[in-house]
């Protein structure tokens, strides 16, 4: 028993910046750093300031889907439907505003409430009527897909307002760029200082001073990095903003709120959870608006960056955020994951994406590349597991 | 020349850190039936799993021997060919599959490409023929109770073969009839010359069928004897290295008001709402009082205990009080709030979530209280944490560990742990004990007299008598679904209860 322990300690001691970062998510970071150099080499092009600021601007949506995915998959269910859902959300938001002529803040507003109202209907039927998350997902992704092309009749809607396009093209200015790194690095200090103070007081283990500073500063040049770069070319791009905005905010929902916890407890012992008085309907409900919700912000995103909305809009976008939260160490099994873990799956999606395409390879590369790095991190994390064990 | 069937020399098995078996010698004769007692976390299943090939062979140090020979498993299918069979406390079956298909999982008798069905289902009768099972092969194991499967994994041991049969805790689940039954089987199993190590908490068990008794302490073997030297005092000692004077620490509780009152409490069953499965129940549970629940297994204990928390997704009729205030219980969210708890009898299923922390488990039914808006203090779990481990003696590094790896007795007290942050009046335990070791045993008996003190309520469920005499203030009897009897502690004797639930002869 003691020794189960004390291995286990091991293993879990944790990167506490960001929530409980696993071993396979420092992997991940690692696999990231690789995949980078990799196409590094291989291009001029891949490490300049231009396009890392197109990588982190395409990995966005991507990242907001799988973000909201962290939560479905976790508490043991999936979300085959956010794709068409960003399809037929971008599509109302298009029509609202080409069609109809509606003021940009209207539009945001009727399309947040469109997605978090089909992810109503759909956790409605999983929750309440034991559906299981598979099926009705698939069917919704029919569905909304078929939803989306009626209401287009197949065509492609545009242009949008200016005030909407700004959303997902536009920079935030150099001062206000470096202003929000410099607030984020003291931010983080602040945390981790306070977080570590915490733990000594109640006794938990805490790594040295040095490797605590080490981490921080770590960090802090990366945060410093990134705004520079960002700056570099045309400042930080507002899609990331809103990236990592609401990555804070869910996790911050994930591991500080009761309804975070309860998600992680049905994921990992569903019977336990509602022994223990966890209301399993209305959490599970809550996951699934929480995704509507979030493909409908991912639809906002990408009808402003495409500045249309077109029938095929958001397909295939369920495989990648499933991708980015199992290759972010999410397990399907349920029970854990995190919000980071996911972002950083989906930087390596975009990565992987952007890298190929630069160097001009055929598309259907980019699909078997993509699809054997999923099995691939998957396998890994399952043959270092059971060496641990 | 006595000859021995096995013998494992100076086992050492170190893992990070610690030493989970330390120069461990046993050595068991052949056709003998020899118990392995001793505490959880004193290295039992660490050792039968060095023996099974589940830590192959480099991974410890020392030497194993099968009738003499040196063997190094590399693989449990090693330890399988040289006869070695262990029947784990969670039963490895495929519910879903027959008893035929069962036993000879992963090696079907062929003929052609097919399965040979035929040679396959006359095989695996002969096989259940031998441990007494008087059902087709053809039957779905969902079909059978535990005690009948755990036969079944009997029967697919043997017909591997198996001259050494290791039996983990095989009566953890089974009723007393099951047992006697299990126990006629290893008798006539011994006759035919198979070796069994039996490894159980019980031990009157344990004295009713073993030959020889091994005890181990913190790794280490203390000592190999005959059953007839021993007595259960004296393995108890040898086992937690003290003697107990009294294994249930009976202390004087005065009754208050009565909390909790049923009358004419129905419950129906979830799948035939129209069967009715408890009938009638008319009980009283007062403030500061221990009342035990005996009964056979099967005739509704559970259900009620889960019925009154809540937790019961099926129809409910009839009265149920707190306090003197009528009251509707249908969701364990209720039960909560209206200050019940309930420890169920399967922790690992339904009551924790293993790979989270003992904070995280500890918290859980709390959560909302805990919670400042919308926001869980971290401080105050934290404190409450802290607070419960040092309470209820839970040994771990940090509140930070992962409850999968604790013992199951420190698994136990996480979930009472989790119980008591939610303040109960009423505190339901359902088979408390079960599968841990004496000592966190004694701790647990000790909680209840302390909560009873302090003026809670405890409705204790439990297949072992002793327990039940040993604890209760007052003891009800359950009988298909029905109360069949109330006694007095003072009172109640094994047989009077028996005798109550069985419907007496």
């Amino acid at each position: 028993m003691k020794a189960e322990v004390t291995s286990e300690k091991i293993i879990r001691r944790k990167w506490q910046l960001f929530g409980n970062l696993n071993v396979r998510t420092y992997t991940m970071i690692f696999a990231l750093l690789a995949i980078w150099i990799f196409f590094s080499l291989l291009t001029d092009t891949f490490l300049t300031p231009r396009n890392l600021s197109n990588l982190f601007i395409q990995m966005s949506v991507t990242a907001i889907l799988a973000i909201g995915m962290v939560l479905i998959i976790v508490a043991g269910h999936i979300d085959l439907s956010v794709g068409s859902i960003v399809g037929v959300t971008g599509g109302v938001a298009a029509i609202l505003q080409v069609w109809y002529g509606m003021d940009t803040v209207p539009v945001l507003i009727l399309t947040l409430a469109l997605g978090a109202l089909i992810g109503l209907l759909q956790g409605w039927i999983v929750a309440y009527h034991a559906v299981p998350a598979f099926i009705v997902t698939l069917g919704g992704m029919m569905v909304f897909r078929g939803i989306l092309m009626g209401i287009t009749k197949g065509t492609t809607v545009a242009p949008m307002e200016e005030s909407f396009k700004l959303i997902g093209n536009a920079y935030l200015p150099f001062a206000v760029g470096y202003g929000l790194a410099a607030l984020a690095i003291v931010w983080m200090i602040v945390t981790a200082l306070r977080r570590r103070k915490a733990r000594i007081q109640y006794g938990f283990t805490v790594p040295s001073m040095a490797a605590e500073a080490g981490k921080l500063a770590l960090f802090a040049v990366l945060i410093g990095l990134f705004s520079f770069v960002m700056n570099y070319y045309k400042g930080i791009p507002f899609p990331i903003l809103i990236v990592v905005l609401l990555g804070l905010l869910f996790t911050f929902i994930a591991n500080k709120t009761p309804f975070g916890r309860s998600i992680y407890a049905i994921g990992g012992n569903s019977e336990a959870a509602r022994l223990s008085g966890i209301n399993i309907r209305r959490n599970t409900l809550m996951i699934f608006v929480l995704s509507g919700l979030m493909s409908a912000v991912a639809a906002i995103v990408l009808t402003s960056r495409l500045d249309s909305a077109t029938i095929s809009a958001g397909q295939n976008y369920e495989l990648d955020a499933i991708a980015a939260c199992v290759i972010g160490g999410t397990s399907l099994m349920g029970g854990s994951g995190t919000i980071f873990g996911a972002i950083i799956g989906a930087l390596v999606m975009a990565s992987l994406d952007n890298g190929m395409s630069l160097m001009n390879l055929d598309s259907f590369w980019q699909y078997i590349v993509k699809g054997s790095i999923l099995v691939l991190a998957v396998w890994v994390d399952i043959r270092s597991r059971q060496r641990r064990a | 020349m006595d000859s021995y069937a096995l013998e494992m020399e100076e086992i050492t098995k170190e893992f990070p850190g610690v030493k989970a078996l330390n120069r461990v010698s046993f050595q068991v004769k052949k056709g003998e039936i020899h118990a392995l007692c001793g505490e959880n976390g004193a290295g039992k299943s660490t050792l039968m799993k060095v023996l099974s090939g589940l830590y192959p062979a480099g991974t410890y140090e020392g030497t194993i021997k099968v009738n003499g020979e040196i063997k190094r498993f590399t693989g449990i299918k090693d330890a399988e060919e040289a006869g070695i069979a262990i029947i784990y406390q969670e039963l490895a079956l495929v519910k879903q599959l027959t008893i035929g298909e069962n036993i000879f999982l992963g090696r079907e008798p062929r003929k052609g490409l097919g399965i040979d069905w035929d040679t396959l289902h006359f095989e695996a009768k002969k096989w259940l023929e031998q441990v007494g099972l008087p059902f087709s092969p053809e039957t779905r194991i969902d079909a059978l109770g535990i005690g009948q499967q755990q036969l079944v994994e009997i029967a697919k041991a043997l017909s591997k073969n198996a001259q050494i049969l290791i039996l983990d805790e095989p009566t953890a689940a089974l009723t007393e009839s099951e047992v006697a039954t299990l126990m006629n089987i290893l008798h006539e199993l011994r006759r035919r010359g198979v070796t069994c190590i039996y490894i159980s908490h019980k031990l009157n068990e344990v004295f009713a069928i073993a030959d020889s008794i091994t005890v181990l302490r913190d790794g280490q073997s203390i000592g190999t004897r005959p059953a007839a030297e021993l007595d259960e005092a004296s393995v108890i000692s040898l086992m937690v290295g003290r003697t107990l004077t009294d294994l249930f620490p009976r202390q004087q509780h005065t009754p208050g008001e009565v909390v909790l009152e049923l009358n004419d409490f129905c419950v129906y069953d979830r799948e035939q709402p129209s069967k009715r499965i408890l009938h009638n129940i008319h009980l009283q549970l007062r403030k500061g009082e221990i009342v035990g629940i005996a009964g056979l297994m099967g005739a509704g204990r559970t259900e009620l205990a889960t019925a009154i928390f809540g937790g019961y997704p099926g129809k409910i009729t009839g009265d149920m009080r707190l306090n003197g205030k009528p009251v509707r219980i249908t969701t364990p969210m209720e039960g909560i709030r209206n200050g019940i708890a309930l420890v169920s009898e399967d922790r690992k299923r339904y009551g924790l979530v293993l790979e989270q922390s003992i904070k995280n488990n500890i918290s859980l039914a709390s959560l909302s209280r805990l919670s400042k808006g919308l926001v869980v203090d971290e401080n105050e779990e934290i404190r409450q944490s802290n607070h419960y481990v040092k309470e209820l003696m839970i040994k771990t590094p940090s509140i930070e560990t992962a409850v999968g790896t604790l013992s199951g007795g420190n698994q136990q007290k996480v979930v009472i742990g989790k119980w008591l942050l939610a303040q109960p009046q009423v505190l339901i335990l359902d088979e408390p004990t079960r599968g841990i070791d004496v000592g966190a045993k004694y701790e647990i008996y000790n909680l209840m007299n302390r909560l009873v003190e302090q003026g809670m309520a405890i409705l204790m469920i439990s297949s072992e008598l002793p327990e039940v005499l040993g604890m209760s203030d007052r003891i009800y009897v359950m009988r298909e679904g029905a109360l069949a009897a109330e006694f007095d502690w003072r009172e109640a004797t094994q047989e009077k209860i028996m005798q109550a639930a069985t419907g007496g002869r």
